[in-house]
């Protein structure tokens, strides 16, 4: 009954547990067991071996041989784990006449994703840098067109890209496709630093110009020491979506600049000789390597970089 | 006197001169790019354009050709289907799973981290894998005949009528995880006290989720909905990398449709005719959809 009382009355609780250690705070705890949770628990946990399941069966099969394959069903482990799917993958699986494996477009991917990312980068959050302190007539105008553009299909501003591109000597490069990158990296990551900018206190900008520092000064010592978190988030937006992006490299680059994406789509959907599974998730898996690192290290940043992109678009 | 006028008011080009540099990128890309190339593809759809754009006007010749296309029309059909069930089934999963994340559960970060690990995937890369989990001669139809059900059949990949279903599972396990998040957040943005009003009168939870929380969070809805919308429209890697638009012809999709026309069959006009198609896809969605965030701003 005594029990009942306190439960019930939480002032009386909390009044009785000043001392730090004294019993439960909150609410009151549910049994573990209870027919609810084990509803939640199951359904939560049904859905996640659903998601789990794909990564499970490219791994297992990348580690099989090809007569294991052919025998077995693809969900049981490997008997006998081989990693030479990896090392062909890697270093040997063909695509048309070139055999050197998936590394040429590893190092394509790497060699287009740095630069994409920083310019990308350097050129939007200076964007909204000025968007969000230095406003000039027209700036939202401007900005506008560029939020407007984002919805537009890719397909539909392609062609005129190439003929620029074209013009200018690019087309087919990787430096044609680090622009490219850039231009389409630009409203979303704008929007991103603009709204980022608009956040931080304006008195701040203002003692800075009453002290006569100007644009440049202002961003390099003010602005940017005190948006790293910003950077970061950015940053693992531009990693994974440059890295994952197919359309583009295939569209701007000749095939011995083509990224990883394109190449592996060329191994596995390729129609010549025999298929080899293994080898085919082998190459998956080193594709999709990269952006699940940068989401499993950055955690809760790729969660605020989605969410601040796609919520506030 | 002529001083203080310079003061006071500054020659207007000048004013800002280097924010008005660093911008130029942002210039040149929205007024050349977005909207000059916006303009120029829907311009020369208007022309009969075959390896190089040529201006010589055949009217509304290439529209014609399209909506004659049996390629288009299936293409036309399976975005229909497609973007249908994947509007549907993302949300009501997305909000399920988001429904299921806020009752206070353990392991919240882990469970998440599984949802949304695939959207840090590429399309490529899913539609590889799930290539391979539907193939019919290894993947679950072979495990569940091997069970005993010899004449279980599940092979979407390769059946013209259903592959397009194929498809939208690949695509549901990619996106849901991110409808999920953008739902839990919406979800942690209702007043604690609305829980417990609707507790104190008694109403059941699932009622209370339908009338109460889902009225509410009418704005993420919306927002996710356009997002997976403007991304449905846009859905190509996907469907080259699971079915290379095969069987035939059976899921094509208007992307994969211009891309072809412009690079590969060297027929400029019909890529720009059904690039525009596309567009004006996207204007029906975002339009009203910037009407309402306009308007309620204004409001507000």
């Amino acid at each position: 009954m005594a029990e009942v009382v306190t439960l019930n009355n939480p002032s009386a609780k909390v009044s009785s547990a000043t001392k730090p250690v004294a019993g439960p705070r909150g609410k009151k705890p549910r049994p573990l067991l209870s027919p609810r949770n084990i509803m939640i628990y199951g359904a939560l946990l049904f859905a996640a071996a659903y998601y789990l399941l794909p990564l499970y069966v490219m791994v297992v099969t990348s580690l099989k041989g090809m007569p294991e394959i052919r025998l077995g069903n693809i969900f049981s482990p490997p008997l006998e784990i081989t990693f030479e799917p990896w090392v062909k993958a890697w270093a040997t699986a063909c695509t048309g006449l070139n055999c050197d494996g998936l590394s040429r477009g590893f190092w394509n991917s790497v060699r287009i994703t740095i630069p994409s990312t920083v310019i990308s980068i350097a050129i939007a959050s200076i964007n909204g840098y000025a968007l969000a302190n230095w406003r000039f007539k027209g700036a939202d105008l401007f900005f506008t067109i560029l939020i407007v553009g984002a919805f537009i299909p890719y397909q539909v501003m392609i062609y005129p890209i190439v003929i620029v591109l074209r013009e200018m000597g690019l087309y087919g490069s990787l430096t044609g496709l680090i622009i490219v990158h850039t231009i389409f990296g630009m409203p979303i990551l704008t929007l991103l630093f603009r709204n980022y900018f608009t956040a931080l206190p304006e008195e701040l900008f203002k003692a800075a110009r009453v002290d006569g520092a100007g644009f440049w000064t202002i961003y390099f010592k003010i602005m940017l020491p005190m948006s790293l978190p910003i950077f970061v988030v950015a940053m693992i937006l531009q990693v994974t979506g440059i890295w994952n992006d197919f359309l583009f490299g295939v569209v701007f680059t000749r095939p011995e600049y083509y990224p990883m994406t394109v190449q592996l789509n060329n191994i596995v959907n390729s129609v010549q000789g025999v298929k080899e599974y293994n080898v085919n998730m082998a190459a998956t898996i080193l594709t999709g390597a990269v952006p699940l690192i940068v989401y499993f290290v950055s955690g809760r940043l790729f969660v605020r970089g989605i969410a601040a992109g796609a919520v506030k678009g | 006197m002529t001083g203080q006028a310079n003061a006071g008011r500054p020659n207007q080009l000048l004013r800002n001169l280097h924010a008005k540099i660093a911008s130029i990128p942002m210039i040149l890309t929205a007024v050349v790019i977005f909207l000059g190339g916006t303009l120029w593809t829907v311009f020369y759809s208007f022309t009969n354009s075959k390896l190089l754009p040529r201006l010589s006007f055949v009217g509304l010749d290439q529209y014609e050709r399209l909506w004659a296309a049996p390629r288009w029309l299936v293409s036309i059909q399976n975005l229909a289907i497609y973007g249908v069930f994947s509007l549907i089934f993302s949300l009501v999963i997305g909000f399920l799973l988001a429904a299921l994340m806020d009752q206070k559960i353990r392991f919240e970060n882990t469970f998440r981290t599984i949802f949304l690990y695939p959207f840090a995937l590429s399309f490529i890369v899913t539609g590889l894998v799930w290539q391979w989990i539907l193939n019919p001669e290894f993947g679950i139809q072979s495990v569940v005949r091997s069970l005993g059900w010899s004449t279980f059949t599940f092979d979407p990949l390769y059946n013209p009528n259903i592959v397009i279903y194929g498809i939208l599972i690949a695509a549901l396990w990619q996106g849901t995880g991110l409808v999920m998040c953008l739902m839990l957040a919406g979800l942690r943005g209702i007043d604690e006290d609305i829980w417990k009003a609707a507790r104190v009168d008694g109403i059941p939870m699932w009622k209370t989720y339908l009338f109460i929380i889902i009225p509410m969070m009418r704005a993420v809805f919306i927002t996710t909905l356009v997002i997976i919308a403007s991304g449905i429209v846009r859905v190509y890697d996907l469907v080259v990398a699971q079915t290379s638009g095969g069987p035939g012809i059976s899921s094509e999709v208007p992307a994969k449709y211009v891309y072809d026309y412009m690079f590969q069959a060297q027929n400029l006009g019909q890529g720009f005719a059904a690039s525009t198609m596309m567009l004006i896809t996207v204007a029906i969605i975002i339009v009203p959809w910037a009407y309402l965030e306009f308007g309620g701003r204004k409001r507000g």
